[in-house]
């Protein structure tokens, strides 16, 4: 019977090891990542985007990306329908019913820009097992190495805005997403997609600017009479123009979800109807990494489970040939 | 009797070209012949992986069920020498087998899904690995565990060439490696769930969780188990051989004790979560949900009493519905239950599921190869062979 009675003890202890190796409590959770004071990032501001993809066919140009796969090859202009390993920004359309009026919701219409969102906190960055995905720590710019990259496509899996993408269709295919031109930087350029955007929907900046300027246009009122900023807010020669304010919805997308983005997004229909998907504030990432690092922080865990069984195991384990009497052993 | 069932692993012997293991010849060179087109024109040119869905079969078949499949050498091994039941002993070399191979042949195909798979080694490499990242953890315990498990196995190898020094040696430092090979799949089995976490609510709530990790473990140890019994009950019927039901009962009866703490902690976590509603509603996440769920609870009326536990074709049946269960809550948690977003759609293309024949295919053939000519199975005396 001591056997048996062992048997169950060493069972609790067991389980217990493996239960406790699995939801300890999280010794190193670690909180959402915080913004870099001088994170870049853009503005997209719905209401004044007309849909003329001056932006999607400057990320082509300055990107050197082909005709997206939608394309035949024989038509007129580019017809990308989402971001994919060809195209790194696209501006998508919501329509209802006769989509007559601009920004209406009910028999409205309204574009939105869907491109890489630069998280504080990125899952992209944190799933990657190679540092191929990287955020630079002033900047913020999330930036693709391929060269690191063992194509897993971990990122893609991880990315709740289903940005970063695989090209399937080549035999050496990398990830594609925007990285907000920074191989332009040194030019003295910034984002292509601002650049050329005649309205400023899309405007680049300091994300600290962004802020601001995205809290300023909330608390306009509807058709009040102000100037719109374009290209970069935070240089460069002043290109505003004077319009008039839409009747916003008072949320700014992108300054709280999954831990905030570096992309701001400001619109007059809800942000579900526009294909923003509704997320909570804390990061996936360090939900992630706070489990990882709770279960093997400098390894103490596996350590201590490996020398409760080496233990267990060098009484157990009988060289070759002994076997047969610790059997008649346990018989008896 | 006592000799009977604690005999010393032989050689099965016999032919090695036979119709089982000429189709499996064919479906390994059909599955070679689909990755040379992959190989060449990339992982488009023979998957159905799109932009919504980057994991396919591949990554979900081949490695995460593949390696839990393996498990049998894991859970075998745990309870002979952690838990001290010597008498699973002779369980221990055949499981372990199926373990190695299974995942050896995940280990290669994590190479097939990767799309800069020449880039393989800076996963393991300083300045490159990422300890933040689920995958590094698993890449660097499965490599690890393939090397511990090969170390494990060794003695078989030893023997067959009379190589007793070199055994008697390894001998001494076996149980380091033993320990390290319960470790090691203890923390790659509950990351293979942790995988899910950074995805957040891309993974319908039924089966994302904080405690994933917990909850693919225990389902691996007792896949471990319901494999075990499966390949026994094959094992025995291929090779004409008696079953070994004075083990099997037993060891089944510890499986359904398991399977009972994994139903508490799969149940429990939705209750706590407040996610069971999202099983009555009227979607094929919820439909995938109650089939994966009676797979885990018909165990129960197949093995509830010890006179249902005697018999071999109970057996056979609760091993089969564990490891379908097994299999459904990862295609549910990685595939059926991943949403990402509308208008994506994913369902393997026929040679991808070539290729995920042909690597199981490759497991069946080297497992009757390695049976028929090394010391693997029990040896079955000429006092059981007069029986028959």
């Amino acid at each position: 019977m001591s056997t048996r009675r062992e048997f169950f003890k060493r069972a609790l202890t067991g389980s217990a090891a493996v239960a406790g190796a699995a939801v300890c409590p999280p010794v190193q959770a670690r909180s959402n990542a915080q913004i870099s004071p001088d994170a870049v990032g853009l503005l997209f501001d719905s209401t004044l985007c007309v849909g003329c993809k001056a932006c999607v066919a400057a990320c082509k140009r300055e990107n050197n990306l082909p005709l997206d796969y939608n394309t035949p090859d024989d038509s007129p202009w580019d017809l990308p329908l989402d971001t994919n390993a060809r195209t790194f920004n696209v501006i998508k359309a919501y329509k209802d019913g006769a989509a007559t009026v601009k920004d209406a919701e009910q028999g409205g219409y309204a574009f939105m820009k869907s491109s890489c969102l630069h998280c504080v906190d990125p899952s992209c960055v944190s799933a990657c097992p190679v540092t191929a995905m990287t955020k630079d720590p002033v900047t913020g710019i999330v930036q693709y190495d391929a060269d690191a990259c063992i194509g897993c496509r971990y990122c893609v899996a991880a990315c709740p805005f289903g940005i970063p993408k695989y090209d399937y269709s080549s035999p050496t295919g990398k990830i594609a997403k925007c990285e907000l031109c920074r191989h332009r930087v040194k030019d003295g350029h910034y984002a292509a997609c601002a650049e050329v955007c005649p309205t400023g929907a899309t405007l680049y900046g300091k994300v600290a600017d962004l802020k601001v300027e995205a809290k300023r246009r909330l608390a306009l009122k509807p058709g009040q009479a102000t100037r719109f900023p374009r290209g970069n807010i935070s240089g460069g020669p002043d290109r505003s123009w004077e319009g008039a304010a839409a009747r916003y919805i008072q949320r700014t997308y992108g300054e709280t979800e999954i831990g905030g983005t570096q992309m701001l997004k400001l619109a007059a229909v809800s942000f579900e109807k526009l294909g923003q998907p509704t997320l909570p504030d804390r990061s996936f990432a360090s939900q992630s990494e706070t489990l990882q690092h709770t279960l093997y922080g400098g390894l103490v865990l596996p350590l201590v489970v490996l020398g409760a069984m080496a233990y267990v195991a060098k009484r157990n384990v009988k060289p070759a040939g002994e076997h047969d009497e610790e059997v008649r052993d346990e018989r008896a | 009797m006592s000799v009977h069932d604690h005999a010393m692993p032989a050689p099965v012997g016999g032919r090695l070209a036979n119709p089982v293991t000429v189709s499996c010849a064919v479906l390994i060179g059909v599955a070679i012949a689909v990755l040379g087109v992959r190989f060449v024109s990339g992982l488009g040119s023979v998957t159905n992986l799109n932009d919504g869905y980057p994991w396919g079969i591949w990554v979900v078949a081949d490695v995460v069920i593949g390696s839990a499949f393996a498990c049998g050498g894991f859970s075998v091994a745990m309870l002979v020498y952690i838990f001290n039941r010597g008498r699973y002993h002779a369980l221990v070399r055949p499981a372990l087998l199926a373990s190695l191979l299974g995942y050896t042949l995940a280990g290669v195909g994590v190479l097939f899904d990767l799309g800069r798979w020449w880039n393989f080694w800076h996963i393991l490499w300083p300045g490159y690995a990422s300890p933040n990242s689920v995958m590094f953890e698993v890449a660097a315990c499965i490599s690890l565990y393939i090397v511990v498990m090969w170390i494990e196995f060794s003695p078989a190898f030893l023997e067959k060439w009379g190589l007793h020094d070199a055994r008697r040696k390894l001998d001494r430092m076996m149980f380091f490696f033993i320990a390290l090979g319960t470790v090691l799949p203890m923390m790659h089995q509950s990351s293979l769930g942790s995988l899910l976490v950074v995805m957040g609510t891309q993974i319908h709530p039924l089966w994302q969780s904080i405690v994933l990790p917990l909850i693919f473990l225990i389902s691996a140890i007792v896949m471990g188990y319901a494999v075990v019994l499966f390949e026994s009950c094959v094992a025995a019927a291929g090779y004409r051989r008696s079953i070994e039901m004075h083990l099997l009962t037993p060891l089944s009866k510890i499986m359904l004790g398991l399977l009972g703490v994994f139903l508490v902690v799969r149940f429990g976590d939705i209750l706590i979560r407040g996610a069971l509603g999202r099983a009555f509603e009227p979607s094929l996440q919820a439909l995938m949900f109650w089939v994966e769920t009676v797979c885990f609870v018909l165990p129960f009326a197949l093995l509830g009493s010890e006179g249902k536990r005697r018999n071999p074709a109970n057996l056979f049946l609760a091993g089969v519905a564990l490891m379908l269960g097994g299999v459904l809550l990862r295609i549910n948690a990685f595939l059926i239950g991943y949403m990402t977003g509308e208008g994506w759609n994913y369902f393997p293309s026929v040679p991808e599921m070539l290729v995920t024949i042909g690597m199981f295919a490759i497991e069946v053939l080297g497992y009757i190869i390695i049976t028929r000519r090394f010391p693997v199975l029990p040896r079955e005396d000429h006092a059981a062979a007069a029986a028959h």
